[in-house]
Order: structure tokens, then C-alpha cells, then sequence
């Protein structure tokens, strides 16, 4: 700690290039927050994703559909202790950029396959009396202004006209990273009114009663109906929701591919520096050496710098990113769970010291293994 | 009483003192067999061409470099083979350095350069504020203690350079040419200060010079000539 005033002199020795230096450290982690929330929020649902769940859908696209009579056969099956399903609407609300997911369900069925999603009795009662009833997630209801009781209308882009809803009920996630956008009504609402399509069903999702069955459950489902005019293929729902992240591309390798870039760049950037602060003070270190300091505590005194010059951008950095995504998110639904996870923050501010660690190392090294007699006579 | 023939057994003791330089194929020896002993108390002044190996003698008697063979024993350490973390330790205790260009640290306050060697040490914050008092009130800079390097003229900053020398009670001062980048009169106020540290405070002074003025303080003034010392004039025997 006695040495810390004399490291933050020479900090501020350049102030200019110090600050710089912090700059490009705190933008650059200030990009990898906000692409970590980006793959996270995408993911959301896989991170989430039930262990007993598996997700039952055509084997020739998510797209086609399934007969509604897969449910009661389901349910007969050994290991399947629940069967539900859900449609997808994919309507629209005043504006095609407001956009959140629409989901016909199996009313009796849905909420006790999903008790993540928190709903007052009250308010599930109530949407079970109304057939045009709504249940939605806290986010779309807030981004939206809705409160139970209010009319939405919502114009259907797959089954044509507009569709009205009362909103009777607003869930919320039980834990970080449940998907709170979600729009819920009835599935019978959607079979009354749609001109085609009729008697047949999106995907279902079926309970199995133990983890450990779901590989040879998903197998014996596939295995019932193959030959069959609806053909199933069947998947945990970390799985499905995997293979539904990657119908917009593989996120996660572009993150990585800008984030490695954005880090080499960085430690270039801070390497420079710390090199050209040791090349300029040859003659200084040369000094500290000449009056007994070690070796090693000038390697640890360029280190030390080359840290919080690294740990100070990469805490600003965060700090902004972290800033930047309480205020939800701003696309407008694509990233439900816009949200910066400590542990998040935390890797964030382990990849700031190890840039601190690496790019200091060869400076450091330099002036450690620096001769005295060769230092002074840069004077 | 210095002797150059290795008879006595002084604070410094330099025995058959060899360092050569190899440039590629090129031998060049620097000091050649030297032998040398220095009393506690001396002033003795190195003088000589450049070239002569006045600085080399210098860095080998401050452990800031290694001789090619021979040794160096400084109060009945011999440091010529110590590890490189026990010479730092040995630097930091016994001897105390000025350089011909003052070399302080430009982003510190007086204060802060003479703390420096302090920081090496177990003294707590108070005590070392208590200490760099001392030497700067000791070389007449008590009030320039907030001063950075830039704010001093090159006299107070020898004077900075001298009290950061001696601020941990070094055994003996190594000096590199302290007046060769100063004129007349602040020569003279360092040249009186250096004096006035050997008669008030015991210390042994070695110094590098081609400062005549410089010579005439000391006690002994020896002449090196192509690694080799080719005289010795004790002032101090002849009086």
C-alpha cells in the first residue's frame, strides 16, 4: 500500500494517454456487457428451460402442425405424467415493431406445466371464464400500459382480421430470466374463429416423471407416431429452445468473434502503453534499482500500473453497461430479459484484469530484467 | 587513510579488481587488478580521462554492477557474489548515491524522492515523514518540501539528490560527478555540504570528478589511467 501513491503519480504522468488507455478499456468492456446480455437474453429461454419438460413437435418444421388427438395418446404413454400444448398466433399490436410473442393454450393444462410463471388464482379464474381472455407477462404489460381489464385488439397475420382480448390476468417469472413478454389465450377462442388449420395444435410439451427418463421418453414418442401422416420429433425443451435461438444464426459464435476481436485490440491498445510509460522511464527505473529496490517489486510496480490502469476502465465500462440495461430493452421485445447478471459483471471484470495482467507482463519483464548500469546511462 | 596497495583493512576493501567488456570479437578491459582500501571518514575523489574506468569503479563499489573477477568487501561484506536480491537489500542499507543529473523523480515532491529509499524500509508513514524532514532540513530544503523537481533550480535539486542519498544513514556516499552539471556557486554550496556531511556525520565519500574544485575537498585524490590507478596524492598522510 506504501507504494500506491508513487504508482498513481506515475499514472497521471501522462494523463492524456492514461486516460485514453482507460477509455478504450471502459468502451470495450462496455461492448462485451452489452453483447454478453444479448446472448444472454436470447438464450434466456434455454438457461431456463424445465429438466423434465420435453418439447413434442412435426418432424418436418416447427412451422407444420400437430392433430390435437396426440394429446390424449400422449398422456397414455409410460414416464408422461402431463400433456399440453400451445399454438403460435404471431399477430400484431398497432405496430409490426412491437412485437411479442402470442401463444394459443390448452387452458386446462398450461399453468400447472409451467409453475414458473406466477399468476394470482384470482386473476386465472377469471381468465378462465372468459373466453377471450388474455394471461400476459409483467414486461409486455408495462411496455404496453395494459391493466386487467383493458380490451386489446390484435390483428392476426396467420388467421386473418382482427382479434380482440380482454386482459384478465399478468403473470410474473418466478426467477431471473423467465420470460416475461409472453401473451397467453385461449386455444378454443383461436378454433372457434380460424378458417383453417382446425383440430390441429403448434407443438405440445409433455412432463416426464424423472429427468433421467426423458432421453428414452423423446425416443418412444417418436418412435409412436413415425410412419404416420404427422411425424414427430421430439426434444428436450433446452433443446427446442437452442435450435429456436439459432433460427436467427449462431449468436454466440458472432459474440464471441467481435468480443475476441474487441479484447486483442485491447490488449494491443494497453500493451503499447504500458510498453512506451517503461521505455520512457528507463533511466527512473534504472534509479529505483540503483537505491535497492528489487526486481521484483519494480516487475510488481509496472504490473500494479498496468492493473489499474485495466481494472478502473473495466469497472467504468461495466458500470455503464450495467446502466444502459436497467433501462430495459430497447428493441422493443426482441430481448425480454435485457439483463446484466453479476456473474455476468464479474467475468467481465476478470477478462479487464487479466488484459491488465498479460499486457503489463512484457513491460514489466523489461524493466525487471533491466541493468542498472545500462538504465543510467540513458540519462 | 586510504591505501592503493591493499595493505590496510578498511571500511572498503578492493582486491585484484578486473572488469572487461566484450563488444563481438573486441576485448576492452576496463580495470585491470585493481586494489584498494578505503577508510571510514575518507573523501576520496576518482579523476582520469573518460574512458579511464572511474565510473566502472564507481558501480562496482556501489553493487550496481559485477566485476569480471577480484573482489569487493564493504564493512566485511564481500558483495561480489551476492544474489541480486540480497545486493538490492545491501544497496538500500549502506550506500547512499548522487548522480552528476540529480536524477529524481520528476512526478514526486522533494519529499517524495527522498521517501523513496524509506519505502524499502519497516518505518511507518509518521516516521518517514519525520526522517525526510531531517535530510532536507539538512541540506537546507525544509521549505521546498512540496516542491517537485521542476520548481527547484539544479542546485536545490543536488541538494534533494544528496538528502535522498543520505536519508537512511548509508555507510558511505558514492558521488558521480555531483557538481558536473552545476556552475560556480552552487558547485561550491554542494561541494560544502558534502564536506560539512564527513565532518559532522562520519560518513566515507567516494566521488567520480574532473572538477578540480572538486578534488581539492577531498582527502585523497587518486588517478586512473586505462583501468589502472596511477597515483595517489593523500593529502591527508602529508599534512
Amino acid at each position: 500500500m506504501k507504494f500506491l501513491p508513487f504508482v498513481l503519480r506515475n499514472l497521471f504522468r501522462k494523463k492524456t494517454r492514461t486516460l485514453l488507455t482507460v477509455g478504450s478499456i471502459a468502451v470495450a468492456l462496455f461492448l462485451f456487457g452489452l453483447l454478453v446480455t444479448i446472448e444472454t437474453s436470447l438464450n434466456a429461454g434455454i438457461d431456463v428451460a424445465g429438466a423434465d419438460r420435453l418439447v413434442i413437435r412435426n418432424r418436418t418444421s416447427l412451422i407444420m402442425p400437430l392433430p390435437l388427438a396426440y394429446q390424449e395418446r400422449l398422456r397414455q404413454m409410460p414416464h408422461i405424467t402431463d400433456a399440453t400444448f400451445a399454438t403460435w398466433f404471431g399477430g400484431v399490436y398497432q405496430d409490426e415493431r412491437n412485437f411479442f410473442p402470442q401463444f394459443a393454450v390448452d387452458t386446462e393444462t398450461y399453468r400447472q406445466m409451467f409453475p414458473e410463471f406466477e399468476i394470482p388464482d384470482q386473476q386465472w379464474r377469471d381468465f378462465l371464464s372468459d373466453q377471450e381472455g388474455a394471461v400476459v407477462g409483467r414486461v409486455t404489460a408495462d411496455r404496453f400500459g395494459w391493466k386487467i381489464g383493458d380490451r386489446v385488439p390484435i390483428q392476426g397475420t396467420i388467421w386473418p382480421g382482427t382479434w380482440e382480448f380482454n386482459i384478465r390476468a399478468i403473470y410474473d417469472g418466478a426467477r431471473t430470466g423467465d420470460d416475461e413478454s409472453l401473451f397467453w389465450f385461449h386455444w378454443k377462442y383461436l378454433e372457434e374463429r380460424r378458417p383453417f388449420g382446425k383440430g390441429t395444435v403448434g407443438w405440445y410439451t409433455v412432463k416426464v416423471d424423472d429427468p433421467d427418463n426423458a432421453v428414452v421418453v423423446a425416443r418412444k414418442v417418436d418412435e409412436s407416431f413415425a410412419n404416420s401422416a404427422w411425424e414427430t420429433s421430439t426434444e428436450t425443451e433446452k433443446a427446442f429452445a437452442a435450435g429456436f435461438a439459432k433460427q436467427i444464426g449462431n449468436i454466440r459464435f458472432l459474440i464471441l468473434s467481435i468480443g475476441a476481436v474487441v479484447l486483442f485490440t485491447l490488449l494491443l491498445v494497453t500493451g503499447n502503453t504500458m510498453a512506451m510509460t517503461v521505455r520512457e522511464r528507463v533511466p527512473e527505473l534504472g534509479v529505483l534499482k540503483t537505491l535497492g529496490f528489487t526486481d521484483a517489486t519494480v516487475l510488481v510496480l509496472v504490473l500494479v500500473e498496468s492493473l489499474l490502469i485495466a481494472c478502473v476502465g473495466g469497472v467504468l465500462g461495466l458500470a455503464l453497461a450495467k446502466l444502459f440495461t436497467l433501462g430495459g430493452d430497447p428493441t422493443g421485445g426482441m430481448l425480454p430479459t435485457f439483463y446484466l447478471a453479476p456473474s455476468e459483471m464479474l467475468l467481465g471484470f476478470a477478462i479487464a484484469v487479466t488484459v491488465g495482467l498479460v499486457a503489463g507482463s512484457v513491460p514489466a519483464l523489461t524493466a525487471m530484467r533491466l541493468r542498472i548500469v545500462d538504465a543510467l546511462r540513458r540519462v | 587513510m586510504v591505501t592503493i596497495n591493499g595493505a590496510g583493512h578498511g571500511l572498503i576493501s578492493v582486491r585484484k579488481l578486473n572488469k572487461v567488456y566484450r563488444r563481438g570479437s573486441e576485448t576492452i578491459e576496463v580495470l585491470q587488478g585493481l586494489d584498494l582500501d578505503v577508510e571510514q571518514g575518507d573523501v576520496v575523489a576518482f579523476m582520469g580521462p573518460s574512458g579511464s574506468g572511474k565510473t566502472t569503479l564507481l558501480n562496482l563499489l556501489g553493487g550496481l554492477d559485477t566485476p569480471t573477477s577480484g573482489s569487493v568487501t564493504v564493512g566485511g561484506d564481500e558483495i561480489t557474489h551476492m544474489s541480486g536480491g540480497r545486493l538490492a537489500a545491501w544497496r538500500a542499507r549502506h550506500v547512499g548515491f548522487i548522480f552528476q543529473m540529480y536524477n529524481l523523480i520528476p512526478v514526486l515532491t522533494a519529499a517524495g524522492n527522498v521517501e523513496l529509499p524509506l519505502l524499502l524500509t519497516r518505518l511507518s508513514k509518521a516516521q518517514r515523514r519525520k526522517h525526510v524532514e531531517t535530510a532536507l532540513t539538512l541540506v537546507g530544503l525544509a521549505d521546498r518540501m512540496n516542491h517537485f523537481p521542476r520548481q527547484l533550480s539544479g542546485g536545490q535539486e543536488q541538494r534533494v539528490a544528496i538528502a535522498r542519498a543520505i536519508v537512511t544513514d548509508p555507510s558511505f556516499l558514492l558521488c558521480d560527478e555531483p557538481t558536473g552539471d552545476l556552475d560556480r556557486a552552487a558547485a561550491g554550496e554542494i561541494l560544502d555540504l558534502v564536506t560539512s556531511l564527513v565532518r559532522d556525520h562520519g560518513k566515507t565519500v567516494l566521488m567520480v570528478t574532473h572538477d578540480p574544485l572538486a578534488a581539492e575537498r577531498a582527502d585523497v585524490v587518486l588517478h586512473l589511467d586505462k583501468g589502472v590507478l596511477v597515483e595517489a596524492a593523500a593529502k591527508a598522510a602529508a599534512s
